[in-house]
This record gives C-alpha cells, sequence and structure tokens, in this order.
C-alpha cells in the first residue's frame, strides 16, 4: 500500500449549541482518490474545514505524512501541501489565467512594484500542460467555462506543490462532457501520486472516479468502503440511517381535498437550469413534502410559485383558474404565502415588532380607505395570532429581534395567517429550532391542514418529510425525480431519488445527454 | 405622534432636542441681540425653505435611499411656477399649485428611476440633479424671472396670517408653511400605510416584499411625496425672494440632508422622525445665526456645521452599537 498522506483520528468539534463532529474519521492515502459522502450537514464541510486549516479541532489527532500537526489558518495549510477547490470558485474573473494562478506571489523585479507577465506566463503554461489542459495562460478568466476555471483552480492548487487536493462537488456545474475532461484530469493527479478527497452527492459518479468510499452522518463516521465493492443501495443506507421512528409517521390520509379541485397546480414550471418541467398539485387539507438534496432546487421551486424569482416557462394554476404570478405581491393576493429558510434576512422585519411584522401584509385590511391605519385593529389581530400560535414574546410591541427562532418563526406563519393565505409553502421551517419548538411547528402544521390549508413543506430532514408529509416529491438537479406516497416511503428510496437520475444508468445516462 | 413602526430614535431625537436648547441658551448668554422675537421670526423663516426640504427627504431616507435632486428640483420649480404666473398669467394659486404638482413629477420620475430602473438612488437623482438644474437656465433663459408685476405673491412667505390674527404677533408664512408641512409629514409617516411600508421596507425591503407589499409601487409614491415637499420649497423660495433665481439651489439638497442627518434619521434606512427633521433644520439655522451674531466669518460658520455633522453620525453610531450589544 502506498504511504499515507493524511490521517484524522477521533475528531471532535462543536460549534455554539451543536456538536458538529464526534470521533470522526478520515485517511487519504498517495495516489488515491477518496470520497466523502452524506446528507447536508452530516459533517462533510466541517471535516474538510478542520483539514484546511479553516477551523480548528476541539479533540482527535490530524497527521499529515505521518507527523501531527495543527494548521491555524488556510495559509498554513496551503504552505504544507494542502488545498481546497472551492465550489464557488475563487478565481478573479478581470485577471488572465497565470495572474490568477500567480496572485499575491508575482516574482518580482529589480523595480518594485513591477512583475513579470512572460514569467508567470511560461510558469502557468507548463503546470497547465502538467495537467493536461490546452488553455492559453494569457486569457482573461472570465471568458472560460466554470469547467476550464475548475482546472485553472487546480493548476493554481498544484503550483503550492499540493500533495492533498480536497474537491467540494467539484461536478456540480459542469456538462457531462466536462466532467469527463475533469475526471481525466483527475485521474492524471492520482497518477502523479496526489491524494484527492472528492466530496459529491452524485452517487453514480462515485464508483467511477473513487478507490474509496467513506460515508458520514449527523455528525459521526460510519464507515469506509472499497468504491469497488460498494453498492449504491449500501452507500445510501448507510447515509440515512438517521435514528427515526416508524411510529411517528403519519396514518390518516389527507382530512380533505383529495378529488376535488387542487388548491394549487403546477405544469412544467421552467427557469433557465434551475428548475426544469416541474409539474405537481397541492390539495387543500395535505401537506406535501419537497425532498432533495442541497441545490436540488427546491428553494428555487418555492420562490419561482411564489414569484420572487421569475419562471420562464409553464403554468400555474390556483383553485383550478390559470394565474399570472410575477411577483410576491400578486401570489400574496392568489392566497399563497411562503415562509423562507432564512427568517432573519426574508421572513420577518427583525426591527419592527412583533404586530408590525403579524399585520405587514394584511396592512390594507386594517386601515381605512387603504389610507389610514387602524393600528387598533392590527394589534388585537397581532394579539390573537400571539395567543393562537402561543407566541413566547413579552408582548406585541416587542422587536421580533428579540425572539428566540421558533417564535420568529411562529410570527411569520402568524402574518400569512393573519392574512388569510389558504396556500402555503414551508422551506426548512424547523431549520436553527430547538426539539421542543420543532414538534410545535409540526402540530401547527398539522392542525393548519386539518382546517383546510394546503401545505407544501421543503425539508432537508427526511424524518421530518416522512412524519408529516401524505405525499412526498423527490427533486434532483432541478428535475423532479419520484413522487412518493407518504405512507409507505422511506428513507432509502427517498435518498436513492434524491442522488441518482431517473434513468438510473451513470454510462447510459451520460451518453442520451451528451 | 408616536410611531409605533420606528423603533428606538428617541434617545437620539432627545439629544438633538437638548442640543439646540443648550445652543440657544449658549448664544442667549453670549449676545443680548440672540433671544429676540425679531431675531427668532428670523431664524425660523431662514429655516422654512431649507425645513421643507428636509422634511420632503426624509421619507426617502426613511427607505434607505437619497435624493440628490432636491435642490436643483426646488430651483426648477421655482422657475415653472414664475413661467406659470408671470408668462401664462395664469392666477397665483394655478401657479402655485402648478409649481408642486411640478415637483411631485419630478419625484415621480426620480421614484421610476429607481424602482423600475434599478438605478441606485445616488445615481438617478444625481442625473435628476443635473437634468433639473439645466432646465430651469434653459426655461428661464438663464435670468431670473421676477414677480414684481404680481402684488401678494411674496406674501404667500413673508405676509404673516397670525399677525393679521393677533396684531404685534407677525410670524411670517413661510414659517407657519414649514410647520404645517411638518404636521402632514408627521402624520403621514405615522398614521398611514405610506408611512409604515416607507419603515419596512427601509429596515428590510426583501422581507418586505416577500411580504406581499408592492414595494415598487410604494417606492415611487415615496420618491413622489419628497418630490411635492421639494415643489413646496420652489414655491416658498420664489415667493420669499420675489423672484425664481435659476442659478440657486444647488448645494440645499446637501444642508437638508444634514438637517435630516443631525435630526437623528439613519442614512442607512428604516429609522427616523418628523420631529428630529425639524430639530435638525433648527439646529442648522440656530448655528449659523448664532455665530454670525457672534461676528463669526462665514467661512467658519460652514466648519463648525460640519463638525456639528460629524458629531451627530457618532452619537447615532454609539447608540446603535449600543443597541447591537444589547442584542447580541
Amino acid at each position: 500500500m502506498s504511504e499515507l498522506l493524511v490521517r484524522m483520528e477521533q475528531i471532535e468539534k462543536s460549534f455554539p449549541g451543536v456538536q458538529a463532529l464526534s470521533g470522526c474519521e478520515f485517511e487519504l492515502r498517495r495516489g488515491e482518490v477518496h470520497a466523502l459522502v452524506g446528507e447536508n450537514g452530516a459533517g462533510k464541510s466541517t471535516m474538510m474545514k478542520i483539514l484546511s486549516g479553516v477551523c480548528q479541532r476541539d479533540g482527535g489527532t490530524l497527521l499529515y505524512k505521518g507527523r501531527e500537526v495543527n494548521f491555524p489558518n488556510p495559509k498554513a495549510a496551503q504552505e504544507a501541501g494542502i488545498s481546497m477547490i472551492h465550489q464557488e470558485l475563487s478565481l478573479i474573473p478581470d485577471l488572465t489565467v497565470a495572474q490568477n494562478i500567480f496572485i499575491g506571489r508575482e516574482p518580482r523585479l529589480k523595480f518594485p512594484l513591477f512583475t513579470s507577465d512572460a514569467e508567470i506566463n511560461r510558469e502557468a503554461r507548463k503546470l497547465l500542460g502538467e495537467l493536461g489542459v490546452d488553455i492559453d495562460p494569457r486569457t482573461v478568466v472570465s471568458r472560460l467555462t466554470v469547467a476550464i476555471q475548475q482546472m485553472v483552480e487546480i493548476a493554481k492548487a498544484l503550483s503550492f506543490q499540493s500533495e492533498v487536493l480536497i474537491m467540494d462537488e467539484p461536478t456540480a456545474a459542469l456538462t457531462d462532457s466536462e466532467i469527463r475532461e475533469l475526471f481525466i484530469v483527475i485521474d492524471n493527479l492520482r497518477r502523479a501520486g496526489k491524494g484527492v478527497i472528492y466530496i459529491s452527492h452524485r452517487m453514480d459518479e462515485l464508483k467511477r472516479i473513487a478507490d474509496r468510499i467513506t460515508v458520514m452522518r449527523d455528525g459521526r463516521y460510519i464507515g469506509t468502503l472499497p468504491a469497488a465493492e460498494a453498492e449504491i443501495g449500501q452507500i445510501i443506507s448507510m447515509m440515512v440511517g438517521r435514528e427515526w421512528n416508524a411510529q411517528e409517521r403519519r396514518r390518516q390520509p389527507a382530512a380533505s381535498g383529495r378529488g376535488e379541485v387542487p388548491a394549487l397546480e403546477v405544469r412544467n414550471l421552467s427557469r433557465g437550469n434551475v428548475l426544469k418541467n416541474i409539474s405537481f398539485s397541492l390539495h387543500r387539507g395535505e401537506i406535501v413534502g419537497v425532498a432533495g438534496l442541497m441545490g436540488a432546487g427546491r428553494t428555487e421551486l418555492a420562490r419561482a410559485v411564489f414569484g420572487a424569482d421569475p419562471h420562464d416557462g409553464g403554468e400555474i394554476r390556483v383553485n383550478g383558474r390559470k394565474v399570472a404570478i410575477r411577483s410576491p405581491h400578486e401570489a400574496v393576493r392568489h392566497g399563497i404565502a411562503y415562509l423562507s429558510e432564512d427568517r432573519k434576512r426574508y421572513g420577518c422585519v427583525t426591527d419592527l415588532p412583533v404586530a408590525a411584522n403579524i399585520g405587514l401584509p394584511s396592512c390594507r385590511r386594517f386601515s381605512r380607505y387603504s389610507f389610514w391605519v387602524n393600528d387598533r385593529a392590527m394589534e388585537e389581530a397581532a394579539a390573537g395570532m400571539v395567543e393562537r400560535l402561543r407566541i413566547k414574546t413579552p408582548g406585541i410591541h416587542q422587536v421580533v429581534k428579540f425572539l428566540s427562532g421558533g417564535n420568529q418563526q411562529k410570527v411569520v406563519i402568524g402574518k400569512w395567517l393573519v392574512r388569510n393565505c389558504d396556500i402555503l409553502i414551508f422551506d426548512e421551517p424547523t431549520r436553527g429550532i430547538d426539539v421542543g419548538a420543532k414538534n410545535e411547528i409540526y402540530k401547527l402544521m398539522e392542525e393548519l391542514a386539518e382546517q383546510g390549508k394546503a401545505i407544501l413543506m421543503i425539508s432537508s430532514e427526511l424524518p421530518e418529510i416522512l412524519r408529516l408529509s401524505h405525499r412526498i416529491l423527490v427533486m434532483r438537479e432541478g428535475e423532479m425525480t419520484a413522487e412518493l406516497d407518504g405512507a409507505s416511503a422511506d428513507q432509502e428510496t427517498i435518498m436513492k431519488y434524491a442522488t441518482l437520475s431517473p434513468a438510473f444508468g451513470p454510462a447510459e445516462q451520460e451518453e442520451g445527454k451528451g | 405622534m408616536k410611531n409605533r413602526w420606528s423603533s428606538g430614535g428617541a434617545l437620539q431625537q432627545l439629544l438633538a432636542f437638548a442640543s439646540l436648547v443648550v445652543l440657544v441658551a449658549v448664544f442667549s448668554l453670549l449676545s443680548p441681540n440672540f433671544f429676540q422675537f425679531s431675531n427668532i421670526t428670523g431664524i425660523l423663516l431662514s429655516t422654512a425653505v431649507i425645513g421643507v426640504l428636509a422634511l420632503g427627504v426624509t421619507f426617502v431616507i426613511i427607505t434607505g435611499g437619497i435624493d440628490l435632486s432636491i435642490g436643483t428640483v426646488m430651483t426648477l420649480c421655482s422657475v415653472m411656477t414664475g413661467v406659470f404666473i408671470t408668462f401664462w398669467g395664469l392666477p397665483i394659486w394655478v401657479g402655485v399649485i402648478g409649481g408642486i404638482v411640478f415637483g411631485g413629477l419630478c419625484g415621480w420620475l426620480c421614484g421610476m428611476m429607481v424602482a423600475r430602473l434599478n438605478i441606485p438612488p445616488f445615481i438617478a437623482t444625481l442625473a435628476m440633479m443635473m437634468v433639473a438644474k439645466g432646465l430651469a437656465l434653459v426655461i428661464s433663459g438663464t435670468r431670473p424671472i421676477y414677480f414684481t408685476d404680481v402684488p401678494g405673491f411674496t406674501r404667500i412667505s413673508l405676509g404673516s396670517v397670525t399677525g393679521a390674527i393677533i396684531p404685534g404677533f407677525d410670524i411670517p408664512n413661510a414659517v407657519l408653511i414649514f410647520f404645517l408641512m411638518a404636521i402632514i409629514g408627521g402624520i403621514l409617516l405615522s398614521r398611514t400605510i405610506v408611512g409604515r411600508y416607507n419603515f419596512a421596507i427601509g429596515s428590510n425591503e426583501e422581507a418586505t416584499r416577500l411580504s406581499g407589499v408592492n414595494v415598487r409601487f410604494w417606492k415611487v409614491v415615496i420618491y413622489t411625496i419628497t418630490g411635492l415637499f421639494t415643489g413646496v420649497a420652489g414655491v416658498l423660495m420664489a415667493s420669499r425672494l420675489n423672484s425664481a433665481q435659476p442659478a440657486l439651489g444647488q448645494g440645499y439638497e446637501l444642508e437638508a440632508i444634514a438637517a435630516v442627518v443631525i435630526g437623528g434619521t439613519s442614512l442607512s434606512g428604516g429609522k427616523g422622525t418628523i420631529v428630529g427633521t425639524v430639530i435638525g433644520a433648527l439646529i442648522m439655522s440656530v448655528l449659523t445665526n448664532g455665530l454670525r451674531i457672534l461676528s463669526v466669518p462665514q467661512e467658519w460658520q460652514t466648519v463648525v456645521v460640519g463638525a456639528v455633522i460629524i458629531l451627530a453620525v457618532c452619537a447615532d453610531m454609539a447608540r446603535r452599537r449600543k443597541g447591537a450589544g444589547a442584542h447580541a
């Protein structure tokens, strides 16, 4: 076996309020591509941040080339030979390829402040040649495709004499032929004796590129498999094996609504590359869960339906009638409400009091001639909501930023209930909320469905989806890959559709698309 | 006039008011000529035009925007009033209303540029400032338009309704109009939907949009309100000088914005009051007047006003840091 480059043992890391990693293991050998997989929030990124010096471990050992090391910052890690290729590329668009590779380390001429482009171009050409990439180092980066920019990032990493390259979802934005080229480059790196850590959501890629696969879940190390022998189903069940009590699953079918005209119907909704022909329907009294991994297009779907982002194809029907929704203002008029995953930025106006936030969408209703605000009516409605939703606040005049996350979320729910919206889109309704408050939000959502509201719920937590949904829609890369029955679905099935293309055949799919 | 949608700001306002009182007290001690009825009405009269401009721009500033065009648009409104009354021979009241509406139109245009074309407010209103400056010169033929043939026009600002009722109590109409506009502004800001949306947009525009508020429409409305106030200032200006001076006006916008800032309205939006703006405008003219009475050279007066603006902003930031500290 080849030399061990990295060995991480018993890694511990906690952030205020969460244990991000406990007892995590990982190792990387020379000439190896080692894939790291897991759901959103499994701890992959935190592991890699510790390795690349972005944050420090609380406990455990990090061995690099056999010696225990401690990287206080990314620069130290980079100098030691560990480079991260970021998901969002960090090149400067207006500089050339060579200038980007050598930024901050330009060779100095005798006269200060001047640098030699000729020299860095020569060096850059050599690096790119080693990678097998044919581009002119004098090209301005903004004119290159994302795929080529990624190659430049890799070349930049190699210019630091890197031995370990961490690639975070390198294929997320690439076409199939570009992925093939990237894989050739990765193969070259493997042959050159580098170690590559490969983070990806795409199961079908792993078997083609990885030598070993390590699975993480909920901040824990689950196991490592040789890629050649691993079954995709086996990997998925390792990823999702989260504790989940089947007793919690909802048994009753939706109280009403089935068979009638759907409250919301979306047909062939498209938006550029982000949403591809999405169709689904949502009935009164029903909770439909939307599952998928990060970047699957779930939030984009919610925002398009709500008019927060434009869509460029397809139609939306509310109660059977076709409607034009070009702005949130129009969506709300048709009774559609959206609870954002990012409460503080998009959910509430945190500097305003509870009453103002609850009343904001309904100002016209609480006014005379749509001009004079009737504070008393608005405050009564707000006080009613505070009581009905059991919002914990010293009073309706309390500024929202002083409330806890769960109570802020209730304020957002309250404002839509006061506005009488019947179609509620919840985007990660329990993100950043403690367990007790989570259960309250679940109960509230169930009550609302029983009262005849139609609820679309986006969530990254499969137990949450399984507990609440009557039906489950699964998305992957802007496409709807499955519609499952809430009563019979399980985590493995959902994860299968969330990670694999509908064809479930990596090779055929590649050819078919190219 | 308690505004339930604007948290904080009370301390800053109190501070501003206290500074005003201290200033008045200090100047009264230093010079016996300061605290005289005629000097006080003089101060108020010199506050009126800048004050009305400042009241108007308070609205836009609370949305987190800015309007740099108010100075020259005010001049353009003066010129248009002159055109309506002396060139076209329209009745005074038509000319006055025409001037005010013209201001609203300019504001509406700025609002459309900002809300529909997404041009940053600084740039859109900077362009408007230059357009209005040029138009005022073109339309007037670069010469002042005098209202000497229209007796009564100057009474709009220099006459005194109170003097007619209570002899001897001659507060110029311009001052009364300033206070009337302040009351209108205060009511708009604290009692109406426009005011509520104004604060909501300034605090978090995206969350307000995602609450189903038609943010684009209301921003246009708010810029139009600022424009209408500017129109009123233009008429006041013309009436006070008994002429429309096409070369005046530039620089007024910055004084008005300074008054707003001294009054505790945050340039980052979401916070501000009309009372604060009134106090801010008064502080500026009390300073200028007091320093003049103490024979401080004019060059030094501007230096002092500049220093006061820095102080006001520092006080505002200190307050906000404290607020942020309490939050964390």
